[in-house]
């Protein structure tokens, strides 16, 4: 690991004042970032802790019924906070399903929010990545692609964003609060990863030195709690990325869908929101025809970028089971194996 | 001595309630979990300096330039060692005077010969400058095409596979024109991927030189034989070099030889004249230290109308590395297990830029059984037969290789209590016909088990003190098997002694030598010699009581003593008898003490077939539409001879089948085919099952006497765990989804097909 300085701010001013320097990074819990530094993938000069921040680990319900939740709170603390869970189930499922108990102890809302990619070729120093290393190529093109994205792919750069988290934020409007030299602003979680085709090595829009302050829920997602799941797929039960994943959420009258929420995760370089397919979903009745046609639009525009195309497949059919189990009604709790199509039973279709 | 007291006759009955059979837990297993266990790495001499591998990131090629000044420059950091400045060595490291010598990368000149080779160690103050000079060498290199994979080159017949097995062998008639002829055919291709090392513990070392002395701590699962190699190398006696290796973080065979990194972090040590630290990072595991090798195996098998088998035909092709030979001998899994008038098995194998592969958990066998298993299944359907019952039709009666008859064989006993533990009697014959309550797709598959009894040598010295209690000394290795456990109830019994009287000693070179602990072999070797040396020291007290006129047993010399809680009684008057304690002070001596050793008896070996067996059942669950596998539950039913330490036991077997579980579900080695590096060479990614994969598992042991393996009748139980629980899970896969996927890992999107369930949209 190189030298590097590191400081621990007392306030959010002195954080933002202390990464606005170039080379500087900041440091929340480190479980992405350390192994990054570990692995010389990334060289920071300069570590901001801004993992004592106060004030920052609250998660608090405002008066418009929106929920913020400070940048420090921890992923299993926010999974299991009661309240969160109940009003947004799929969001605290996606949590669970991600990484190790020990992981989620650990890991930040901010910092899951900007995990890096887990593209293999990004990990390997000596491969070409435009990411890591700008302009040099991407190696990942040619190489083992086999999970890489299919959906808002550039020539330069076919790697996926890794949350879970970062899914049903995207589904259900999350607003991100950010603090910076030039004092507060705040936007879509969608609009904190660049469009599409931007410069690979632009992970995100933050400028330097801003800070991820808090995430908030508008009163509009838990509109949709009774009927919104995670479903994630991957070969290994747990403790495994996404191949494919989806958040869906449903508001159902009398069996019409007034309004639906549908994000898709590991299929692009950002949590895909699918607003073709939500609007799609809008007004008809919330049956298997109707996912079907969801599902198609989700991924219409979807290319395989290497040997990839079975996520195509894969991933219309996670959204209709995804979206079945939605309308089928949120569990009472979080089921044992969280996002997992093997907890998700109600939702097995009897195709013979 | 007095034969009646030659515990190698009759063990069984000399010590009533004895501790061999006992479930003790580990005796080191408060250590461990309390962290008072010291491995290698936890060693911290005086003066002590980290040295840190850099590594190739190139797999064929040369090094053309390393900035060693960047790297010196670097504070903390001591000295860089390079073939430059290297310490010479007494011997050639790419020297092979026999087989069981692998050749090492130890700086001897500029070439790379596959990725993760070090290419210089770094030396220095602490952990962090080390790792920092390691990145500021920049290597660079005249890099040459990669040759990676089963058909980047030309293949080519072994001189022989595994250790000295024959690469092809032939037994009974024609396979060709057997298979011309029959009825059922099957011709199958199976794809294995490279597995690599990941014990949790990788490999460490802590080196101090004290003139010509060496000290070192390393995990080791054969001491004795890596004195010799290290003492080969630096050209000095291997009574000079003393090894402490008391616990192993798992070893899984590729701590059986010691390895090129941990002769480096000695090399090191002599450079710098101070003590040196080197620990191996989790992705240097993925190339110096073995790995398992890819295979593609073709399986040919033909049946009679009935169902039995006229042939088998099994080929496998293997990689090996550039510059050394190990071919992992997959194609001998058909030696052992199915009756066949016609029996064929070879090897063809690749040379390829990659580290040697080595010995893995069950070598050649695992990676054979998943090919024959899946194959055998395929053979069954074809002939309409339930899997059980075609393998029954086929049981082999006597070796199939050989004709040798078995030394004993319980593997009827075992497909039976599987059979019933696991309801295999309810399986549907065909595929994509069972379901669950949820709708979920459920396959049954079954797969046999087998692995070969071995025995090497061992030595062991037993020693009875004055006050009674008894020492037994033998270098065992514990990998984490519980051997300090198994072994201690075996030293208990020689000595017809409580196991808190006895005092074992092991995990170091000092001691005597305990051979290896691979091929299952170990309890059976190193608990032979353990026997013989308490049988041997107890010969010795009988003579001393026998011979002494003050003693109760003068004169019992002809019908003999027998030993139990620490006493000697006549054997025809057990009213007469007299304590340890009491013969030794009598004679005035502190102690008495006396060798054993354990050999293979090879009268017996060339008699017999010798191997351990077991039947696995297995049921997974497949999500219709998605394609994702599940793992419900496994029954393996396993007969291997006498079990020492049933708790031990359980968990060896069960931890050989989750790796059964990994093998056809989960690991694999991704590589670059341009670069031939190791793509997840970390444990995020190079997936092994967690809990959650593996809910539901039993292990059992059926009853197995067997009077020809070894006088304990010890077969082993480290390795055969992994066979038949792959195959069974491959087959469970396909009777749930009616897709046979030939190559593993199976992954989702090999059950995405449209067979499996309607596209969608
Ligand atoms: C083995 C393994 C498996 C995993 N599996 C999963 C999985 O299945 N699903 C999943 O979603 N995730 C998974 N993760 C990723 C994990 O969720 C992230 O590592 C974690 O969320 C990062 O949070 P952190 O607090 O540790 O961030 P850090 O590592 O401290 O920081 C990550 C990045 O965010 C920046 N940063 C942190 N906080 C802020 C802030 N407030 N403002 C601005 N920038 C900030 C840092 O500078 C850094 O660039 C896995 C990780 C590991 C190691
Ligand atoms: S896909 Fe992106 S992250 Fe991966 S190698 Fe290419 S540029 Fe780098």
């Amino acid at each position: 690991m190189n030298r590097f300085d590191y400081v621990r701010p007392a306030d959010t001013a002195e954080a933002v004042a202390a990464a606005s320097e170039p080379g500087a990074a900041y440091l929340a819990a480190g479980t992405n970032l350390l192994d990054l530094m570990k692995g010389n993938i990334v060289r920071p000069t300069r570590l901001v802790d801004v993992s004592r921040l106060p004030g920052l680990d609250r998660i608090e319900w405002q008066a418009d019924g929106s929920l913020r939740i400070g940048a420090l709170v921890r992923n299993a603390d926010l999974a299991h906070d009661a309240a969160f869970a109940k009003s947004c189930p799929a969001i605290a499922e996606a949590l669970l399903s991600g990484a190790s108990a020990q992981l989620r102890n650990a890991a930040t809302v901010g910092g899951n929010l900007l995990q890096r990619t887990r593209c293999s070729y990004f990990y390997d120093t000596a491969s070409r990545c435009n990411k890591r290393a700008p302009g040099t190529g991407c190696d990942a093109r040619e190489g083992d692609n086999r999970l890489h994205a299919v959906l808002g792919w550039s020539e330069g750069c076919i790697a996926t964003h890794p949350s879970d988290f970062c899914v049903p934020l995207a589904a259900f409007d999350a607003i991100v609060e950010i603090e910076g030299r030039n004092g507060r602003r705040e936007m879509a979680l969608d609009a904190l990863y660049p469009p599409s085709g931007a410069a690979p090595e632009r992970d995100n829009v933050l400028k330097p030195g801003e800070l991820i302050t808090a995430v908030r829920l508008p009163a509009s997602a838990s509109a949709f709690a009774g009927h919104s799941r995670y479903l994630k797929v991957r070969e290994r039960t747990s403790y495994a990325f996404a191949l494919v994943s989806a958040a869906a959420g449903l508001a159902i009258e009398n069996g019409t869908i007034r309004e639906a929420r549908l994000a898709l995760g590991g299929v692009a370089p950002k949590p895909w929101r699918a607003r073709a397919a939500e609007q799609a979903l809008a007004g008809a009745h919330a049956d298997e025809t109707a996912f079907r046609r969801a599902a198609a639009a989700a991924l219409d525009g979807a290319k395989p970028s290497g040997d990839n195309a079975f996520k195509i497949e894969l991933a219309q059919r996670i959204v209709v089971r995804a979206l079945t189990l939605a309308a089928q009604g949120t569990p009472d709790r979080v089921p044992a194996l969280p996002a997992s199509p093997f907890s998700s039973v109600a939702g097995v279709r009897h195709v013979a | 001595m007095s034969p009646e007291i030659n515990l190698t006759r009759d063990p069984a009955h000399l010590r009533h309630g004895s501790n061999i059979g006992q479930p003790l837990t580990r005796r080191e297993g408060m250590l461990k979990v309390t962290g008072a266990a010291g491995y290698a790495a936890d060693n911290h001499p005086p003066g002590m300096l980290y040295a840190v591998l850099a590594t190739a990131s190139i797999a064929r090629g040369r090094v053309t330039s390393l900035d060693v000044e960047a790297a010196r420059r670097h504070p903390g950091v001591v000295e860089v060692m390079t073939q430059m400045n290297r310490p010479p060595l007494a011997e050639d490291p790419d020297a092979k005077t026999n087989p069981f010598m692998f050749r090492m990368d130890l700086l001897q000149n500029d070439r790379v010969r596959y990725a993760n080779q070090a290419i210089a160690v770094v030396i220095a103050e602490t952990l962090e400058a080390a790792t920092e000079g390691a990145v500021l060498l920049s290597p660079r290199y005249e890099a040459e095409p990669a040759r990676v994979g089963l058909d980047s080159n030309e293949s080519y017949a072994p001189p022989a596979v595994g250790v000295g097995n024959p690469a092809s062998v032939q037994h009974g008639g024609d396979v060709e024109s057997a298979l011309a002829g029959a009825p059922h055919r099957i011709d199958a291709t199976y794809e294995t991927p490279m597995q690599y090392h990941n014990a949790m513990e990788p490999h460490a070392i802590v080196a101090s030189w004290d003139g010509d002395r060496l000290s070192i701590d390393t995990p080791s699962q054969g001491m004795a034989m890596a004195q010799g190699r290290i003492a080969g190398l630096f050209g000095i006696s291997p009574d000079k070099i003393h090894i402490r290796s008391p616990f192993l973080g798992g070893g899984f065979g590729s701590k059986g030889l010691v390895k090129g990194p941990q002769v480096l972090g000695i090399l090191a040590a002599k450079l710098v004249g101070r003590p040196v630290k080197l620990v191996l990072r989790r992705e240097q595991m993925y190339g110096p230290v073995g790995h398992r090798s890819p295979s593609r195996q073709r399986l040919r098998i033909a049946a009679a109308a009935d169902g039995r088998i006229a042939a088998i035909d099994h080929h496998a092709r293997i990689a090996t590395s550039s510059f050394d030979d190990f071919y992992e001998p997959a194609a001998d899994a058909s030696h052992t297990l199915y009756a066949s008038p016609a029996l064929a098995t070879s090897h063809e194998a690749v040379r390829t830029d990659v580290g040697t592969p080595l010995f893995m958990r069950a070598p050649g066998e695992a990676t054979g059984s998943i090919a024959l298993e899946s194959a055998i299944d395929e053979m069954a359907f074809a002939c309409g037969l339930d899997p059980l019952a075609f393998r029954l039709k086929n049981y082999a009666e006597v070796e199939p290789a050989t004709g040798k008859p078995f030394s004993s064989k319980a593997l009827r006993e075992c497909y039976a209590q599987g059979a019933e533990r696991f309801g295999w009697s309810k399986r549907s014959l065909q595929p994509r016909t069972m379901r669950d309550d949820d709708g979920f797709l459920v396959g049954w598959g079954m797969g046999t088990a087998t692995f070969p009894a071995l025995m090497f040598a061992a030595q062991a010295r037993a020693v009875i003190r004055h006050d009674g209690s008894g020492v037994m000394e033998s270098g065992t290795h514990d990998m984490g098997q519980g051997a300090w456990t198994a072994f201690a109830q075996i030293a208990a019994d020689s000595l017809a002694l409580d196991l808190d009287r006895v005092a074992f000693k092991a995990g170091s070179s000092d001691l005597p030598d305990a051979g290896i602990a691979g091929g299952s072999a170990h309890t059976a070797t190193a608990g032979t010699a353990i026997h013989n040396a308490g049988a041997a020291v107890i010969g010795k007290l009988a003579e001393l009581a026998t011979s002494d006129q003050r003693s109760p047993l003068f004169g019992a010399g002809n019908t003999g003593v027998v030993a139990r809680n620490g006493r000697l009684f006549r054997r025809d008057d057990e009213s007469r008898g007299e304590s340890y304690a009491d013969i030794l002070t009598r004679a005035g001596l502190a102690e008495i003490d006396a060798q054993g050793s354990g050999t293979m008896d090879p009268a017996a070996q060339s008699n017999y077939a010798m191997h351990a067996h077991g039947a696995v059942f297995a049921e997974v669950k497949v999500d219709p539409d998605l394609g994702q596998v599940r793992v419900s539950r496994m029954v393996g039913v396993f007969a291997a001879g006498r079990v020492i330490n049933p708790r031990m036991v359980r968990s060896q077997l069960l931890g050989g089948m989750i790796w059964g579980v990994s093998f056809t579900l989960h690991e694999q080695a991704i590589i670059d085919h341009r670069s031939g590096r190791i793509m997840n060479a970390n444990l995020s990614e190079y997936h092994v099952p967690v809990n959650a994969d593996v809910p539901r598992m039993e292990a059992f042991t059926v009853d197995e006497l067997d009077p020809h393996v070894n006088p304990l009748g010890i077969k082993g139980v480290g390795e055969i765990g992994i066979t038949g629980s792959a195959g069974a899970v491959a087959n469970a896969v396909w009777h749930a989804t009616g897709v046979r996927v030939r190559r593993f890992p199976i992954r989702i999107d090999d059950l995405l097909t449209s067979e499996v369930a309607g596209r969608v949209g």
